[in-house]
Order: structure tokens, then C-alpha cells, then sequence
């Protein structure tokens, strides 16, 4: 593994490793003196061309709790404002010696680029790109999953509303059904891409009858600034029909649990009783996402540099 | 820790294993040792045992029994991990990580760092970095089953169970039923 672009690249063994690895890195934070020596002397470049608060927090302290130094870059403010291209932008991160570049970018697409072109040589860490995928907010929710119900073999994850926007619905589709989980996607018709039968997993436009056997139900946000279109008649019908109320999760099992990648829109996709309800898990998500990424960081960075001839031949120069 | 690393690496080559201590030899030793450790600290208060993973664990674990019977009270022995901290990251690929348990709060205890070999001593310095970010010991002692020499930092041990004078191109193999289907110290290659 030298880059994570998306979930489905991962085995099943490599994605235990990391779950295992973020396992062990948890209690650091729990430590009186919360870094570990790891990556001293590593420098990690947060490449962020999209606005972000908890994603790249969330890096920014994985990396220095393993002792990296980081780099924080954002479109705004920078020389991207003034029209420098994304290969310009990574041939300057490169020649300052980047270790790994942690990338966020509007354009699908656009960390697998990065990576196969050979305009960096450190390793490559897709956080969200466009429409496509967020690979690390999949390995913190399975590892948050984990955490409360234990071997995900079997169990049922129902991921709910703006699929078709949504780069975590699709990586946390690819990584559940590696790990052996059943995953139901309910959205209405206008919010499934195209291509979702595709997809290792089923779908439902009904909330109501897939609720009763989920062990998780993940809500996804309604994502207000891609919405280019009418995809359903109002806000308010959108939220009677598949937003989480209480009533709703009355109906769940008892053992299930409540999650959101953030930010939420409350009252909308959920009601704000059950986001602050004991069966929420919002808040842990955000913990569990520190020590994901340091697992991350520290299986890409920690070891000897892999020799890297077979996975940067296959892209154009 | 290191070296029987390497001596399980090794194993795909063809040498002789000769079998220097056995499961009755181990049980000695460990009783000796216990006693010292307490002999030494007058005692198991404010004692605090911490395995290395994997096989110091293990070890651990056994003089902690032995200490609870002796001393008629229940003792527990932690583990402390040291992947992070070791100097030779950058030689190999990311390692797994093995499990950190410290038990109570190491702040003016006596901490007694239990590994199976003592080899070049980098194991130890590491177990020390990862143990002043934990906490400050009033001191840390060291307990090992082999002392196999061959030193490359300026570190010894405060309790061995038995010196083992061996070559470089000697490997020694500590394997205990925890891990191993059999106790015994072994040791491989060479043709001293």
C-alpha cells in the first residue's frame, strides 16, 4: 500500500490492519503526553482545495500526534486564486520534500492524478474528492461500527439520503462489503447515481421497513451547494420522509446505533433529539477519525519505502 | 524481542537447534528472578511488571503469578509496546503494533520491564522513550530471561536467568506455550 485513494482498493486484510493499528493508537489519546516519535522529520502537506474544518483538523492532529511536521495549504489565500493548476501546485509542494500530500479537491478524480502522474513522490491520501470517494470517514466509521457491535461480518448498515452526492456513501459501500457487512442504500430515486445496481449493495426508497433490522443507520447530509437540480419537491417533505426522527428510531433494535459524517443539518436529515440522543455516535466519530488517520499515516510513512516501479508505471508523465 | 524476531525469520534455514534451557530450567529461572525482584525492592509495593511484547508479555505474566503467591496478594503485569519508538522503522515496512496495557499509573512506581532477550539493547532503550511519555517512574529495572551479550548501547540487566555467551551468527529462540507449542531456549546456526 503506498497511497489510499479509495476504500475498494483495500483487502480485507489490509483494511483489519488499519482498524486493527487505529485500535491500539486510540489510547494515545488518552496519554498525558499525547505524540509518539513515529514520523519525526516527515513532512505532510494538507492540500485542501475545498473547504473543510473537521477533515483536515483531523489530519493536522493525526500527523503531529505521530510527530510529523504539517504543512497546511488552502486554495483560498494561495496561488490557486491567481490560476496555478493543480500539477503546478504539486511540483512546488514536491520540491519542498513532501513526504505525503493529504488531498481534498473538488474534481473526482483529482488525488488519483496526483498520484499516478508522478508530479509528487510521497504518498498520496484522498481526502474527498468531488462526488467520488473520502476513504478515511469509511475506516472511521467501520472502526467506530467495530468499536460498538464488534465483527461486521453479517451485520446490517443502512446509509440514508443524498447518495448521489455523497463520496461517503460510495466508500463506505466498497469498504462495509469487504469487510462482510450488508449494506442498504435509502434514497429517493432522484438522490441514487446512476449505475448504483453496480454497486455491492441494495437499495430501498423506504426508510420505514428498512430501519426495523439495521444495526446501523449512517444519515448522510444533504449536500445544499451541489444541488444544481430539484431532486425532491421540498425540504420539508424531503425530512418527513427520510430524515431520523424520534418516532424512527424508536423502531431501530436496541443495540443499534445512530451515526452522521458531519456537518448535520439539523432538521433535516435529523432531528436534533436524536443527534444528542446516547445511541448517536456523532461525536465518537470525530474521536475515532484522529486515531484512524494516524494508523493511515503510520502504515504509509512509518516502514522502509516501498519500491514503487510497479504502482507509478501505469500513469502518463 | 529483536532477536527472536530473527531467529524466527531464520527458521526456514536448515541449522541444528540446540536446546540450552527447557521448560524446568524456564520455571527456575523465573522463580529465581521473582525473588530477586522482590528481594531487590523489599517487597511488591509500588511494584509495577511490564512485558514487551510478545514473549516478555508472556514472562510478564508468569513472575506476576509467582510474585501473587509469594506476596499473598493479586499482582498484574502490563505490556508496553515499543514498535512506535524503535530506531530501525525505516529499514522495514510498517510494522503491526502490539497491544499497550499499562495497568495503574506508573508515577513513582518501581517499574520492572520484563523482555525475553537481551541482545543489542536498542529494544530496551526504546521501552525507556516509551515509558517517559507515559509517565516517571521513581526507577526502572530490567528483568530478561537470556542475556545472550553483544551489547551495542550502554545498558544492562538487573535480573537475568541466564547469561548465554553466543556468536553473532548464532540466533536465540525463546519459545514459551503462550505462543509456542513447547518452553525452551534455543539456539541455531553457528558451529561454535
Amino acid at each position: 500500500m503506498k497511497h489510499l485513494l479509495s476504500a475498494g482498493d483495500l483487502s480485507r486484510e489490509e483494511a483489519v490492519q488499519i482498524l486493527d493499528t487505529a485500535e491500539e493508537l486510540l489510547s494515545v489519546a488518552s496519554r498525558p503526553i499525547k505524540k509518539l516519535p513515529t514520523l519525526r522529520g516527515r513532512t505532510v502537506v494538507n492540500l485542501f482545495f475545498e473547504d473543510s474544518t473537521r477533515t483536515r483538523i483531523s489530519f493536522e492532529a493525526a500527523a503531529k500526534r505521530l510527530s510529523a511536521d504539517v504543512i497546511n495549504f488552502s486554495a483560498k489565500g494561495s496561488s490557486v486564486s491567481k490560476g496555478e493548476s493543480l500539477k503546478d501546485t504539486a511540483l512546488t509542494l514536491q520540491a519542498m520534500g513532501a513526504d505525503a500530500v493529504i488531498v481534498r479537491h473538488h474534481h473526482s478524480g483529482a488525488p488519483h492524478r496526483l498520484a499516478h502522474a508522478q508530479w509528487t513522490k510521497g504518498a498520496v491520501i484522498n481526502a474527498g474528492d468531488g462526488t467520488h470517494e473520502h476513504p478515511t470517514q469509511a475506516l472511521l466509521d467501520a472502526f467506530t461500527m467495530r468499536r460498538h457491535l464488534g465483527e461486521l461480518e453479517g451485520r446490517n448498515v443502512t446509509i440514508v439520503g443524498d447518495v448521489l452526492h455523497s463520496r461517503v456513501a460510495r466508500s463506505n459501500a466498497l469498504l462495509l462489503h469487504t469487510l462482510g457487512a450488508n449494506v442498504t442504500l435509502v434514497a429517493p430515486p432522484t438522490l441514487l447515481p446512476v449505475g448504483v445496481e453496480h454497486w455491492p449493495v441494495e437499495t430501498s426508497y423506504n426508510l420505514d421497513t428498512s430501519v426495523e433490522k439495521a444495526d446501523v443507520v449512517m444519515m448522510l447530509r444533504v449536500q445544499r451547494e451541489r444541488m444544481n437540480a430539484s431532486f425532491f419537491p421540498s425540504a420539508r417533505e424531503y425530512s418527513r420522509r427520510y430524515g431520523l426522527d424520534t418516532a424512527r428510531m424508536n423502531r431501530l433494535p436496541d443495540h443499534a446505533i445512530v451515526m452522521h459524517p458531519g456537518p448535520m443539518n439539523r432538521g433535516m436529515e435529523i432531528t436534533a433529539d436524536v443527534a444528542d440522543h446516547d445511541r448517536s455516535v456523532i461525536v465518537e466519530q470525530v474521536t475515532n477519525g484522529v486515531a484512524v488517520r494516524m494508523a493511515v499515516l503510520y502504515l504509509l510513512l512509518g516502514g522502509a519505502a516501498e519500491n514503487d516501479t510497479d504502482t507509478t508505471t501505469e500513469g502518463e508523465a | 524481542m529483536a532477536a527472536s524476531d530473527d531467529a524466527s525469520r531464520a527458521d526456514d534455514a536448515p541449522a541444528a537447534a540446540r536446546t540450552v534451557l527447557d521448560d524446568r530450567d524456564i520455571a527456575r529461572a523465573l522463580t529465581r528472578i521473582t525473588h530477586e525482584i522482590l528481594e531487590r525492592n523489599r517487597g511488591s509495593a509500588d511494584l509495577l511488571l511490564l512485558g514487551i511484547p510478545t514473549r516478555g508479555v508472556h514472562l510478564a505474566r508468569r513472575i506476576a503469578a509467582r510474585m501473587s503467591e509469594v506476596e499473598d496478594r493479586k499482582l498484574i503485569a502490563g505490556a508496553l509496546d515499543i514498535t512506535m519508538y524503535r530506531d530501525d522503522l525505516r529499514l522495514k515496512p510498517a510494522r503491526a503494533l502490539a497491544h499497550t496495557d499499562i495497568p495503574e499509573d506508573i508515577d513513582d512506581k518501581i517499574v520492572v520491564l520484563v523482555d525475553d532477550v537481551l541482545f543489542s539493547g536498542r529494544t530496551i532503550r526504546a521501552a525507556l522513550d516509551a515509558l517517559n511519555d507515559i509517565g516517571r517512574p521513581r526507577a526502572v529495572q530490567l528483568a530478561v530471561l537470556v542475556d545472550r551479550g553483544h551489547r551495542e548501547l550502554p545498558i544492562r540487566a538487573d535480573f537475568v536467568g541466564k547469561n548465554l555467551p553466543t556468536s553473532l551468527v548464532e540466533k536465540v529462540k525463546v519459545r514459551l506455550t503462550e505462543s509456542d507449542e513447547v518452553d525452551a531456549v534455543e539456539i541455531r546456526g553457528g558451529f561454535a
